[in-house]
């Protein structure tokens, strides 16, 4: 029993000798890379953090959050990095082969309820979600992205080869870059979604191999798919973008953040009891950190109130964050340190719920249905409300529906407290029937506290007998609607950039103090179209040229012979008689 | 006869007014029979809302309108009033010239024939006679029903295309009645008829409500006025194809020339009524059909430069008006290889729907192909008899045309009291008629029964497209063979005899 724990504090010792060793080449960084050559000089670090947010509702939102940040420029010219350390070599190559400046991915499996569980720290819509920046040389985006596509669908082991053209578009403004580069071309941009995407194991293990330790030790160890399938929210994604290396910004980063989000109902598991414990939720229990992270953390939630749960073990380590418009409060356990596994050597956060909380009122909140009835037309129903009192502030709504559902934009409307809300910048793109799909982006004002709703009429196209999916009568999805925001935010935000702040609050980048970014994505469609019966083609190219042939045939008999006596034949026994009469040389009967 | 005519005008606009105001307007224009995606009004004003977005109308698959069409709808939604204002005031300037006009005209008809071929002055003024009529009702209309839409001068636009096409079919069926007329009595003066054909000879009596009846049937035919009252575009071709045809009748080459560019423009079939138009000037100008003769082929060129010439300025005009040309591959490429697989009464639709892929472009070819191959054939053989070609042309365009609506039937429709003195030799007209008529119930019911009920499927409502392209078919086939047969009788007599005196019957040998 002793040998683990001897192997433990060397580990650590190990460690933390590297992570001095890390913060020292960080002080004197601008000497160590002019002095070395850029290929030793690329340094990288790897953070591992997972938060834990007990929700309104008594369900239980767990975020894992891996960065690995690598001082290293994959699209410089005339640079060929071929040593890979932590950051995966498999996108490494992909990145610097396709030119992509950031590259985005997200699997979900399962609905984020904003209205009961808040705002994610990442959202993301069911299905899968793809979109990249380009780097401006790249002169065939169309074909890079096919390409891209293709390679990342074998890496995740996820059905991305079915995005091509007729289900990618080009926002022009609700999907900004999130890393270095203000680029605001529009056509290095390719989003796309596939709404009926299923995740499931397979996505989850290449995305664990991408770790540096894998699943064998760290948080990772906790990410067993008997248990994070087993939710009512699962969600992985990969985060790719360029960032700065320091404060100053003299040089760039690449930064992979590998998140998970996933939403466990133990409330109804456990018979309404209020009480969860990582074991509980993973089936496992931490015992060490990943040996390559410079820092390795577990937030627990404790802001509301914390008279009303009871966390064990407890921990004197407290941190505050500001976080989606919102201060925080957190529990902090440090696996780096050997203190916080305890006697046990094991880390079993163990937390009971006293009382009830109150259902909580998300700022910006978004849902979208299908109206109307029958087979031929239809409208979609946005929904987005405002729920701050007295603020009001605009949102971008980004549409795009796929080409069968031919919209017809002049039925837009915008209202808002039934009054006429008209959006001050439109950017409608139609669809190509089997090309392109409609890309609908608008500015809309919400007034405070208000309900905005948006309708647009459609019409369901029928298609080619093989252009329907196996189970046609399923219906077709039509993927969630973007809302892009920039909410007013009730405490400032702090606009610092520091390496100590804790990953989750510093995804996105914040501008200003007094708002925060927020992204909705609404529920996908699952829209019904007519079909054609399956069972008979053959009967019916028959059939129609049956028709077709009958015109022909009339006109061509009528065409072709001309009126004439009808004198019909003589019998057979005149005939002969008139051969023989013939012989004679007597007159014929007729 | 101008007081039946403008009675049934008052009438035609007052039911379509009456329409437009329910509730079934909004019903009846979401309708597949009767909108298809190349006219449907809805498509039109998306085309608009796209032009006002400052997207080009053609970039997405919605609109398939041709460009001239809606530079006309942007200038009449956006500038109605004055529209309204030019055109009524157009009527009073025009009202104040017409005595005028028509003692000219009484002047310009005295040497009718003579007159000059390229300017046929006297049909203008008739037509304007007449286009001055319609306004004036619908003026009478529009202050009447005090329509407060935002698209009322719109459907202003569709009742005066209604409007215009029974008129110009009205006075084209009277030109070539008078036509008729004259050439049955130069037959008989030269004794080319036979004896016993005495009863199935016109008579001025029978031939004088014909016009008349021609423009009931196009303007009551509930065909025409669901066009109308959906505000299909369809409506203004036929106006085009209408006015092609008076202008054909009347004798103005240049005006029919530039007529049927238009109708070509505006939907590329209507290029096979090249052939009966061209056979029609030859016969007026006794030009015989020979190849080898100069006077053929200048005429022949003549007329083939108007028509090439004016759908080129055209087709520049529509590219000068929006800088690109998008709306070739938008409006002609989409009625070519039909993307489109909303169902409508035509064949292509389910046919298309359920090809197998590797045949797809063959059998496009080959539907395509089907529509403008008949004019060969029948051009040689109805050389003679130009106007039932051109009858034949449009019955055949509206069969067989890849999106076809109901207000292409109603513009073929239109011709049958023109013909119904071949009554007597049509075969199956009550199998056809009956076949129409329940075709036409049966249509809604269907549509209701797959797309909304759920209770049947696709297969039904092909099923009854089927049967009525079918009756259609079968309706034009025995137009054509009572006109051969009648023509035939003509020349061989009535009562035919066999060898041996018995009565004999006439079969197609």
């Amino acid at each position: 029993d002793s040998d683990p724990v001897g192997f433990d504090s060397l580990d650590l010792n190990e460690r933390r000798g590297r992570s001095t060793d890390a913060e020292l080449d960080r002080r004197d960084g601008t000497r160590t890379s002019e002095a070395l050559t850029p290929a030793a000089a690329a340094r990288d670090e790897f953070q591992e953090e997972l938060v834990i947010r007990p929700l309104h509702s008594g369900d239980i939102y767990a975020s894992f959050q891996f960065r690995t940040l690598w001082d290293t420029d994959f699209l410089q010219e005339g640079q060929k990095v071929s040593h890979y350390r932590l950051f995966p070599k498999s996108l490494g190559q992909v990145l610097s082969k396709f030119s992509v400046r950031e590259l985005h991915i997200s699997f979900t499996q399962g609905f984020w309820r904003t209205m009961q569980w808040g705002q994610p720290f990442i959202p993301s819509p069911p299905g899968a979600e793809l979109w990249v920046w380009f780097h401006d040389t790249v002169s065939d985006v169309d074909g890079n992205w096919k390409e891209l596509t293709n390679v990342l669908s074998g890496i995740f082991c996820a059905s991305l080869n079915f995005i091509d053209l007729t289900n990618t578009v080009q926002p022009s403004a609700s999907f900004k870059p999130l890393g270095l580069g203000n680029a605001t071309d529009h056509r290095f941009l390719r989003y796309a979604t596939l709404p009926r995407e299923i995740v499931c194991t397979e996505n989850l293990t290449p995305w664990k191999k991408l770790l540096p330790c894998g699943s064998k030790a760290g948080l990772a160890v906790l990410l067993k798919s008997e248990k994070l399938f087993h939710s009512s929210f699962h969600s992985q994604a990969v985060h790719i973008r360029p960032v700065c290396q320091d404060e100053q910004c003299t040089s760039k980063a690449w930064e992979l953040r590998q998140t998970l989000n996933v939403v466990f109902d133990l409330y109804t598991a456990g018979q309404g009891k209020k009480e969860w414990s990582l074991f509980k939720m993973f089936s496992r229990t931490l015992t060490e950190a990943c040996p390559l992270a410079t820092s390795s953390k577990v937030y627990v939630d404790i802001t509301d109130n914390p008279e009303l749960f009871e966390l064990s073990p407890a921990t004197p380590l407290l941190s505050q964050a500001v976080v989606l418009g919102d201060r925080r409060t957190y529990s902090v356990f440090d696996l780096t340190r050997a203190e916080t596994f305890g006697q046990l050597r094991s880390l079993n956060l163990l937390l009971r719920w006293k009382g009830d909380g109150e259902m909580l009122r998300p700022l910006l909140h978004a849902e979208r249905y299908v109206a109307g009835f029958g087979l031929q037309t239809g409208e979609i129903h946005t929904v987005i409300y405002n729920n701050h009192p007295y603020r009001a502030f605009p949102v971008l709504l980004m549409d795009s529906v796929p080409w069968y559902l031919q919209l017809y934009i002049h039925t837009l409307t915008v209202t808002s407290k039934s009054r006429d809300n008209k959006p001050s910048y439109i950017h409608y793109q139609p669809a190509k029937d089997r090309h392109r799909p409609h890309l609908l982006e608008m500015l809309i004002q919400l007034p405070p506290h208000s309900m905005t709703e948006v309708t647009v009429q459609f019409e369901r196209a029928l298609l080619k007998w093989t252009e329907y999916t196996p189970d046609p009568n399923h219906g077709f999805y039509v993927g969630s609607s973007v809302v892009s925001a920039l909410v007013p935010s009730m405490v400032a935000m702090n606009t610092n950039f520091t390496q100590d702040q804790p990953l989750f609050s510093s995804f996105v980048p914040v501008k200003e103090e007094s708002s925060y970014f927020v992204r909705v994505y609404t529920e996908p469609l699952l829209v019904n179209l007519p079909t054609p019966d399956f069972s008979m083609p053959y009967n019916v190219i028959c059939l129609t040229c049956t028709v077709v042939a009958v015109g022909y045939g009339s006109f061509y008999n009528l065409l072709t012979r001309t009126f004439q006596v009808d004198e019909p034949s003589l019998p057979l026994a005149k005939r002969l008689a008139n051969l023989i009469r013939r012989i004679r040389g007597v007159p014929l009967l007729t | 006869m101008a007081a039946p005519l403008t009675l049934l005008l008052i009438v035609a606009v007052t039911i379509r007014a009456v329409l437009f105001r329910s509730s079934l307007a909004e019903l009846i224009s979401a309708r597949v029979e009767v909108v298809s995606p190349l006219n449907a009004w809805k498509r039109v004003v998306e085309g608009l809302a796209l032009l006002d977005l400052g997207v080009s109308p053609y970039s997405g698959d919605v609109f398939h309108e041709t460009p001239l069409m809606i530079y006309l709808f942007h200038f009449t939604v956006d500038y109605a009033e004055i529209v309204f204002i030019v055109s009524a005031y157009f009527v009073d300037c025009l009202s104040c010239f017409l005595k005028p006009l028509d003692r000219a005209k009484m002047a310009i008809n005295s040497n009718y024939l003579k007159s000059d071929l390229l300017f046929n002055f006297p049909g203008c003024c008739e037509l304007i006679s007449w286009f001055i009529t319609i306004i004036v009702c619908l003026c009478f209309c529009k202050f009447h029903f005090l329509c407060t839409c935002k698209y009322t001068d719109v459907r202003l636009c569709h009742q005066i295309a209604d409007g215009i096409t029974a008129l110009a079919l009205y006075l084209s069926i009277q030109t070539y009645n008078k036509d008729v007329f004259r050439k049955q009595k130069y037959a008989l003066e030269s004794d080319r008829y036979s004896a016993d054909c005495l009863e199935l000879l016109r008579s001025p009596k029978e031939m004088f409500y014909i016009p008349l009846k021609v423009a009931m049937f196009y303007l009551l035919n509930p065909f025409t006025i669901l066009s109308c009252v959906a505000k299909s575009t369809c409506g203004l071709n036929n106006a085009i194809i209408a006015l092609f045809i008076f202008c054909t009748l009347k004798g103005s080459a240049l005006l029919s020339g530039i007529l049927l560019a238009l109708a070509t423009y505006q939907s590329i079939y209507p290029l096979t009524l090249f052939a009966p138009a061209l056979l029609f000037f030859l016969q007026r100008l006794y030009i015989p059909v020979n190849l080898r003769r100069s006077s053929f082929w200048f005429f022949t060129l003549q007329y083939a430069f108007m028509y090439v010439g004016s759908l080129v300025v055209i087709t520049g005009l529509s590219f000068f008006l929006l800088g690109s040309w998008d709306f070739i591959p938008s409006v002609y490429g989409f009625i070519f290889s039909v993307p489109d697989l909303t169902p409508n009464i035509g064949l292509f639709w389910y046919f298309f729907a359920e090809m197998f892929e590797h045949f797809r472009l063959f059998f496009s070819c080959v539907f395509q192909i089907n529509v403008f191959f008949y004019t060969i054939p029948l051009s040689i053989k109805l050389k003679e008899h130009p106007v039932f070609l051109i009858f034949m042309q449009i019955a055949i365009i509206s069969i067989f045309k890849s999106y076809p609506t109901v207000g292409d039937v109603a513009l073929y429709m239109a011709f049958l009291p023109a013909w119904s003195h071949l009554y007597r030799f049509l075969r199956n007209i009550f199998l056809v008629s009956c076949v129409l008529l329940a075709c036409s119930a049966l249509f809604p019911v269907l549509w209701h029964l797959w797309i909304y009920a759920g209770s049947a499927n696709s297969n039904f409502y092909y099923a009854i497209t089927l049967l009525f392209n079918f009756g259609q078919i079968l309706l034009v086939a025995d137009y054509f063979y009572a006109y051969l047969r009648r023509e035939h009788h003509l020349t061989h007599g009535l009562y035919l005899k066999k060898k041996d005196g018995t009565e004999a019957t006439l079969v197609l040998k």
